[in-house]
């Protein structure tokens, strides 16, 4: 563990001898907070967990207590909890380290967090490609469940709940929490509109049910551990807790880092934790929460105030690693996700392999994202293969305003945000692949695209 | 469903058993699906229409409302693939280090094109998209297994392996 880092989620994960059996947990203190927690009121815990001010740690950083107040109480409908384990974010692999490497502390905040919102039954929906994780995560439910922890009458309290583990089969749309229900009801993956089908009221089933990344649902078992308001001191206001940030790309010492929110930068996290840059290369982009992130310029300066007055005066070295920073510099945290692009690939090329994801991954549903993201990553994909026009600067750029605010849910933002941002970052960049000759291009350590 | 739709396909007791057991598990049926096609899947190698409608049959649905969610994953396949299903993962922070490369590795080895049978039917090799493991790219999975930090060497390692373990169709 670096020194910089503050290991909540992830304390034990990496200890050598930790193991992923319910006996290591329940040796380490796994499953005491359920207990405290079922001795508790529902919602005390809710309570808890409004005030500790805890942002969703899937993407959009949406504050989890609030999600939870939402939660349509009145209806008599059964209520359904469901753990979003569908990690696909380009450049995301911190709840595969959790799922992996600790389960049963998944289990125990899913287990608080079902008794919570009162939930009829709950699910894992985890993505195909981690198939060892759900073995790990079904045995961790069959053992929790002879020791009591779920199934029928919880721990003597008269509640009941199971978790179910359903795999997906590679599709990314299943991130999208409404895609997913969709996807859980045994049908094709395609997002629902909100309104009305917010889940909290329209979710399974038609069913009041709450969606949750697994860092999130982790993140609950700590706050009944330490109360909400001991847990809100962490990290900074409106920013609290920890958060496992995942550094991949370009740098020598890429991996996971759990930090206290706010209290490093993307600088520090790059350099110090990430061993900076390999030798004689430069930063040329950041891309600062996953690929649909809007991506940062090596060399951009942000200026300005922050909501409180504060003047700043950052380079992205100087961005506060949280989840307002990066919002307050025209992107997002999105899923923790930083990936590093130094100057050794041409920047089209990696908007072409950025846009070949997006693309392939497009439900279909809206015409604005089937089609646009396959322009993109079409135009893309020529200009990186030696036929690049000048005028392709602006095409790709009226595409991408053609579908962000078009689409059912936020992968017509996904997709465009990249194209959007590159092209307006880049433009000469942009505009010289049109000069770029087929040495150049050979010349290039590898092919993006 | 009534009408009993009879399967020339056999699944094995094991995978029915499995089926059995699954469908009662979810508050709605129709949920069951995409278990069910992982089931037959994992145990045919790929999902025939006539699968689908034996699954269909089964929780009385159409078969297209099988068919489109069949098609609809990319996980799930209609046409049968090599004995070894390779998927290298070439999204962003693979591709930043070598994933082109690694995948042209594999395809040399086997000496097979992307997304078809390999001439002596050991393998398949594909494109993935992001496989969440960017901390150590490049990546790849072999069936399902996940490789780390690939390097030219370690793919010629994997493929040796590959051709130890499976038969080539030729051979057999």
């Amino acid at each position: 563990m670096h020194p910089k880092e503050r290991r909540l989620i992830l304390q034990h994960a990496d200890t050598p001898g930790y193991d992923t059996s319910i006996e290591c947990y329940i040796k380490h203190g796994g499953y005491v907070e359920q207990r405290k927690a079922y001795q508790m009121k529902p919602e005390e815990i809710c309570q808890e967990v409004l005030d500790s001010g805890v942002r969703g740690r899937g993407g959009a950083g949406f504050p989890a207590g609030m999600k939870w107040k939402f939660l349509d109480r009145r209806s008599g409908k059964p209520i359904y909890l469901i753990c979003n384990a569908d990690e696909s974010e380009p450049g995301t692999f911190k709840d595969r380290q959790i799922m992996h490497k600790d389960p049963h502390q998944l289990i125990e905040g899913m287990m608080i967090t079902a008794y919570a919102i009162q939930a009829k039954l709950a699910f894992i929906y985890i993505r195909e490609e981690m198939p060892y994780a759900a073995k790990i995560l079904r045995k961790a439910i069959e053992d929790a469940r002879a020791a009591n922890l779920l199934g029928e009458n919880v721990l003597g309290s008269g509640y009941s709940c199971d978790i179910i583990v359903h795999r997906g089969a590679a599709a990314y749309i299943c991130g999208e929490e409404t895609g997913l229900i969709e996807s859980l009801e045994g049908k094709r993956a395609y997002p629902r509109i909100k309104p009305p089908y917010f889940p909290a009221a329209l979710g399974l089933y038609q069913c009041p049910t709450i969606v949750n990344n697994v860092e999130t649902l982790c993140n609950v078992k700590h706050i009944v551990a330490m109360g909400g308001k001991e847990y809100a001191k962490i990290g900074t206001p409106g920013n609290t807790g920890t958060r496992i940030w995942c550094l991949s790309g370009h740098v020598r010492n890429p991996g996971y880092f759990e930090i206290e929110c706010g209290k490093v930068t993307y600088g520090q996290l790059i350099h110090e934790l990430g061993g900076g840059l390999r030798p004689g290369r430069k930063l040329q982009a950041l891309i600062p929460g996953g690929s649909s992130s809007k991506v940062l310029r090596g060399d951009e300066r942000f200026k300005g105030k922050l909501r409180d007055g504060t003047p700043y005066d950052w380079s992205i070295e100087d961005i506060p690693l949280d989840f307002d920073s990066p919002m307050t510099v025209g992107s997002m945290s999105g899923s923790g996700a930083v990936v590093v692009v130094d100057d050794s690939v041409n920047i089209v090329d990696v908007l072409a392999n950025i846009n070949e994801f997006y693309a392939h991954e497009s439900c279909g549903q809206c015409t604005p994202c089937r089609e646009g993201s396959l322009w993109m990553k079409k135009i893309t994909r020529r200009m990186a293969n030696g036929g690049a026009r000048v005028e392709d600067v602006d095409l790709l750029a009226s595409i991408g305003d053609q579908i962000a605010g078009r689409t059912i849910c936020a992968h017509g933002e996904a997709c465009a945000w990249p194209t959007q941002s590159f092209v307006a970052k880049f433009r000469n960049e942009f505009v010289a692949k049109a000069n770029e000759t087929p040495d150049e291009r050979a010349k290039r350590e590898f092919r993006l695209v | 469903m009534s009408t009993q739709v009879k399967m020339s396909i056999q699944l094995k007791d094991e995978t029915l058993r499995e089926i059995e057991a699954v469908i009662p598990r979810y508050p709605q049926s129709r949920s069951a699906l995409m278990p069910i096609l992982h089931a037959v899947q994992a145990d045919l190698g790929h999902i025939p229409l006539e699968a689908q409608e034996w699954v269909a049959d089964k929780l009385g649905l159409t078969p297209i409302q099988v068919r489109e969610v069949v098609t609809f994953y990319p996980y799930y396949r209609e046409h049968p693939i090599g004995k070894r299903y390779i998927r290298v993962c070439r999204t962003l922070s693979c591709a930043l280090n070598g994933a082109y490369k690694i995948c042209d590795h594999f395809k040399r080895e086997f000496d097979t094109d992307l997304n078809v049978i390999s001439p002596d039917g050991r393998v398949t090799v594909e494109f993935a998209e992001c496989l969440a493991s960017c901390g150590t790219a490049p990546v790849a999975m072999v069936d399902d297994d996940l490789y780390e930090n690939l390097t030219e060497e370690k793919v010629v390692e994997i493929c040796n392996r590959i051709k130890q373990e499976t038969p080539s169709s030729t051979q057999e």
